[in-house]
């Protein structure tokens, strides 16, 4: 049977752990609301520029663009955004979890991967689970810059523009709301072209000013850096929802745990003063 | 009169969303008006100001790159940063724009040339914006 002594010690440390677990809990609640604003300030340049490329890709335009161009996939490049601390419960390994799994299945049609990393814990467990990564992006904090992207994204269009990648997937957490975060992994090259509406002319074309070829690449590729960037902040977003929830579970978690505790300490006590007491009583009738 | 919607975004807010009778911008290859009605047009953005007219009503913009796309009855403004030209502090401007000069003039081996007269474009682009302004009021 433990000691009073033993439980007390551990009804102490479990405390404290709440304690920890309770103020990371009131951090990350606070955090979540900024790096929620963040997203939603970001929002209306993403949709800006997905309509005006949505009508780009309308145009019957003199220049077709090669992130358009559908080639014969025989590799991939996966940019995998996750977060820069743990604690956040699955969110991670959810989402690398998916990125193996899509890999896999194009390793079966005989397209091979390749990675481009944002966060301390993606470049971590690809550097455990071995597979070619070309390139980091750590350390980006709670309000990411644009231009810590731009690096990043350029390797990866560099490549394909040189053809060593045919294909690159954008994966990242989807935040749905605070309890739930969805993973995706979601193409970027080849651009899905957009379905022609009907109604809609179907000859037309911009005047471009300068260069077509010049407009467009400089317009696209400002395009995928921006939903890189808009994938980092939702992400960020989803980093502190989570990571509210799992503290939140800790620390209930660690009320129960004391509860019980408690329950075996009174037990143990008073199993202690019962014994006492019969000590007392067969001492006293033995006199 | 005919109206033409107007809006302008920059990577971390929208800044402004209406409707116009004629906007003016700077694109690469000179100055530009959009009048409602324009068609399709795609140019890159020098930096420089954005001018949104309705009606007798003007607003000025700082837009210091970015691209412009324009439709019959839509302008889209993709700023790489735009703010509102009453915001714009002239004497900011003017220190950034010495700054720039100042690396102009020694200009080392260490010196990233690039980027030092880009600066200095975009400080005498703000400047331009303000003084603009102040001849209008």
């Amino acid at each position: 049977m433990a000691n009073t002594k033993e439980v007390r010690k551990q009804i102490a440390s479990i405390k404290s752990t709440q304690k920890i677990t309770s103020a990371m809990e009131m951090v990350a609640a606070s955090k979540m609301k900024k790096t929620q604003d963040t997203m939603l300030e970001g929002r209306p340049y993403s949709l800006k520029i997905k309509d005006v490329i949505s009508h780009i890709a309308l145009a019957s335009s003199e220049y077709p663009h090669p992130f358009y161009e559908e080639r014969t996939p025989k590799k991939a490049c996966f940019i995998v955004v996750s977060s820069d601390k743990g604690l956040c419960g699955g969110l991670n390994i959810n989402l690398f979890k998916q990125v193996i799994a899509r890999s896999a299945e194009l390793n079966e049609q005989e397209i091979e991967s390749c990675f481009a990393l944002i966060g301390t814990k993606a470049s971590a467990f690809f550097k455990s689970v071995g597979g070619k990564v070309v390139a980091v992006a750590e350390k980006l904090g709670d309000k990411p810059n644009p231009d810590d992207l731009i690096g990043l994204t350029k390797v990866v269009l560099d490549m394909h523009k040189n053809g060593d990648i045919d294909q690159a997937y954008l994966c990242s957490n989807g935040f749905v709301n605070t309890m739930t975060q969805q993973p995706n992994v979601e193409q970027l090259i080849p651009l899905a072209p957009e379905e022609h509406d009907e109604s809609s002319p179907t000859q037309w074309d911009y005047i471009y000013e300068p260069e077509a070829k010049e407009l467009l690449d400089g317009l696209l590729t400002r395009y995928i850096e921006s939903l890189v960037y808009q994938a980092v902040i939702e992400n960020n977003a989803c980093e502190q929802a989570a990571k509210m929830i799992a503290m939140k579970n800790a620390t209930d978690n660690a009320g129960d745990l004391i509860k019980e505790l408690e329950l075996l300490y009174n037990n143990v006590r008073q199993a202690a003063i019962t014994q006492e007491l019969s000590e007392i009583v067969g001492g006293a009738s033995a006199v | 009169m005919s109206t033409i919607k107007i809006n302008i975004v920059s990577s971390s807010e929208e800044i402004y969303s209406g409707e116009a009778t004629m906007v003016y911008a700077t694109g690469t290859l000179g100055e530009l008006g959009i009048a409602p009605g324009h068609t399709p047009l795609l140019t890159g953005l020098a930096a420089g100001p954005v001018r949104v007219q309705n009606g007798s009503e003007e607003e000025a913009f700082f837009c210091s790159g970015g691209f412009l796309e324009v439709q019959p009855d839509l302008v889209t403004v993709l700023s790489d940063t735009a703010e509102r030209a009453d915001s714009l502090d002239e004497s900011e401007a003017i220190k950034a724009k010495e700054i720039a000069e100042q690396e102009l003039a020694n200009k080392d081996a260490t010196l990233d040339y690039a980027k030092a007269s880009a600066q200095l474009a975009e400080a005498v682009a703000r400047l331009k914006t303000i003084q603009k302004l102040r001849k209008k009021q």
